[in-house]
This record gives C-alpha cells, structure tokens and sequence, in this order.
C-alpha cells in the first residue's frame, strides 16, 4: 500500500477543485477575508496556488525535514507572502493562521469519502496530514511574527529619526528638545543631528532641553556628557536645561554629576545664550 | 622629508594638517612650532583639522602634546574645523582634548585668540545687516 502522503498527494490532485471550493467556503465563514481587506478573486488565488504548490511537494516525496526541506520551497514562498500581507494589513494571528488551518477540514472530508470502509487508512492519513498542515501553519505564524517585528523594528527608526530635531532659535544659537528615554542607538542619532546642525549653522551654543525625557539615570547622563563633549570639540557650547525638580533630585542621590551649565528652564537658558554672545532683549516702551 | 607647514596670523600660528601624521611628522611639527612661538611671540596656534577624515587615538594625543607645550610657551591652542564624524569618533575614543580650545572654523578660532571672544565676529554681523536685532 502507498504511503500516507503519496495517498494526499492523489486526492490533492483528483480532488482539486472540490477541496478549493469547500475550503474557500470555510475561510469565508472564518472571517479570513478580514472584512473585505481581502477580495474574494485574491483569496481564492491565493488558495488554488497554495493547493498547487501543496500538490507538487507532496508528489516530490516529503523527507525527514518536514516541510522545511526543498520540496516545499514554492509552498513556503506562497505562505511567506500570504502572511506578510496579511501581516502588513493588520490581520490579527488568529485569522492569518486559519488561512492554512482551516484546510484540514476539507482534505479530511476528501480522505473520508474515499476510504468510507477503511478506518485505518483514515485515521493513518488523516495523522500525516494533520501533521504536515500544523507544520505549514506554524510556519505561517513564525513568517507573521518576524513580520510584525520588522514593523515595529522600523517604527522604532522612525520615532527616532522624528523625535531628535534641531531647532535654530536665533542667529548661532541652537535647541535640542529631547523627547523620550535616551538610549545608546538614540544618542547616537541625536550626536549626529547636532553636530550636523553646528556645522550648517555656525551655531556657537548649543541648548540641550531634557524637559521631555522621563528619567536620568547613570546611563543617560553619560550619553549626555558624550553629546556634549562632541559639541565642545566642534567648537560649539552646550547648555542643559529643563531638568525637572524630581529628577534633579534622582541624579543627586545617584551621584550623577553633569559639569555642565544647567538651567531649569529653556527660557532661562536662552536668556543665558544671548549674554553669552553680548545681545539683550528689550521691551519696547508702550505706546502712549 | 616633507614637513606640515606653518603660517603666521597676526599674533596666531596657522598649522593646517591635511595628510595622516605619523610619529616623525609629528615630532618635527611640535619642535618646528615650539621654535615658530618663540621666534614669532604668537599668543595663539590654530590647529586646522578639517582635511581630516579619520583621526585615531594618537592623533588625539598629539593633539594634546602641542597644546601642552603651546601652554608652557604661553601660547593658547585652538583645534579649528573638526568634522561630526571625527569628533564622535573621538568622544567614543574617550579622547575629549580637555586641555584645548576648540572652534568651527579658522575664522571664530581666530576670534577666540583674539584679545575678546567672539567681538570680532559680532562686530562683522553687526555691519552684516540687521538680521540680528530682536523682533520683539
């Protein structure tokens, strides 16, 4: 008798088009379009190349590695690319994963039909099977997550990249609002942006306001000491202002020691700027 | 043997260094500026390192060197012209020329050497226009 696979691969084969229909039929009941995120023509492309691809491999012989051996390559492609979309729509995990799921429904119908008098071929197929389309769904999963990740991983850049900008507030005279924990990657973005900002602006002084980050601890206060040394051998001062009365406190009891100009507020700090570089503002006299 | 040359400014020295130094450049620059100072009474030496891309931990103390023998000479050392990228490299090194003046460029550091910080400069925008005047 034939292998459990070479059994599948038959009824994949024969019974194509009722194994598509019944299964498109279960996704659409599963919700797996997502609420018409998916059209009903993409979906059923999606489904008839996935059997294909299934078919194929299942022909070629499945070895000891599962589905990961080179069999499975195009079935492997199709469910990268079905989960990455999926995963780039915002499809929750449950509904990408039923994609792949929701397709041993069908083949076991198939598989009982066919074998209606033999309950062993049944149960012996039906296990190969149901554990081939856990592998495949498993795989699916993982190809999601990596996805999801590199969403994050790339708003992460982004909020970085949005979050360290350079403000010009007078004539050499430069802000650096800092929003947010300062970590090793961030300090180096925001050291770059500065020092770039120095040299396209011929700024002289630089004021660094830390009102927006939430905690100074060691660690913070030598990425700032970092930033501000690269300031100093550019030629440009620094100015820390904005420390909030909380955290002065902290870095107190921590030691943590910045030999630097503070102030405790922008306001201030910019005062200090212009009587640095000789300017004083004025108040016009009212108008009488 | 070629040789970093040094340009008189006034009451300042001019050393542009645009090549890699190695050990004997360098020596022969600290001697050759040490005689420059006290032949010329300079009151000030500008190191202009802006032809540098790369600057690596000995470059760093040699930096240090002529700003430590320019000190004893009673002559200020300003580094002028030190790019983003060498002066993070520098931080990270741990290397921040502590005892060195430094500036954007050959023009503020000769402000800096000047008798007052920056009045040159301040002067120069003043005649510029009026964009510096508050708009308050």
């Amino acid at each position: 008798m034939d292998g459990g696979l070479a059994i599948l691969a038959r009824l994949v084969e024969t019974k194509g088009d009722a194994l598509l229909t019944r299964w498109r039929e279960l996704l659409l009941e599963a919700g797996a379009s997502g609420g018409g995120r998916i059209k009903d023509a993409e979906l059923q492309k999606q489904c008839r190349e996935f059997l294909q691809a299934l078919g194929t491999a299942l022909n070629a012989g499945v070895d000891a590695r599962g589905v990961a051996g080179p069999e499975f390559a195009s079935a492997r492609a199709l469910l990268d690319e079905v989960s990455r979309s999926r995963a780039a729509q915002g499809f929750s995990p449950r509904e990408t994963a039923t994609f792949v799921f929701s397709l041993k429904g069908p083949l076991f119908e198939q598989l009982r039909d066919q074998f209606a008098d033999d309950a062993v071929t049944v149960s012996n197929v039906g296990w190969e099977m149901s554990q081939l389309i856990d592998q495949l769904g498993l795989y699916t999963m993982e190809v999601f997550q990596r996805s999801r990740e590199e969403v994050v991983r790339r708003q992460q850049e982004e909020i970085a990249e949005l979050s360290t900008p350079v403000v010009k507030l007078w004539n050499g005279i430069l802000a650096l609002p800092l929003i947010g924990t300062l970590d090793s990657a961030r300090t180096q973005v925001v050291m770059e942006n500065l020092l770039q900002a120095i040299v396209d602006q011929s700024a002289e002084l630089a004021i660094i306001d830390i009102t927006g980050v939430p905690t100074v601890d060691t660690l913070v206060a030598q990425h700032l000491l970092k930033t501000i040394a690269a300031a100093r051998l550019m030629g440009a001062d620094c100015i820390i202002s904005g420390i909030r009365p909380q955290i002065a406190q902290t870095m107190v009891h921590l030691g943590v020691e910045l030999d630097v100009v503070s102030k405790a507020t922008l306001a201030d700090a910019l005062a200090l700027a212009f009587q640095r570089t000789g300017r004083t503002v004025v108040r016009k006299a009212a108008k009488g | 043997m070629d040789r970093i040359p040094i340009l008189k400014l006034g009451s300042a020295l001019l050393v542009s260094i645009q090549v890699d130094i190695h050990d004997q450049l360098a020596r022969a620059l600290e001697e050759d500026l040490s005689a420059r100072i006290v032949a010329t009474g300079a009151r000030g030496v500008m190191i202009d390192i802006s032809g540098l891309d790369v600057v690596d931990s000995f470059m760093g103390r040699m930096l240090d060197n002529i700003a430590a023998v320019s000190r004893l000479l009673d002559a200020d050392t300003v580094v002028v012209g030190m790019r983003p990228a060498v002066a993070i490299t520098l931080v990270e090194l741990g290397l921040s020329l502590t005892g060195v003046k430094t500036a954007l460029n050959v023009e503020r550091g000769m402000a800096l050497i000047g008798d007052g910080r920056y009045e040159a400069l301040e002067d120069d925008r003043a005649a510029e226009g009026a964009d510096d005047r508050d708009p308050g």
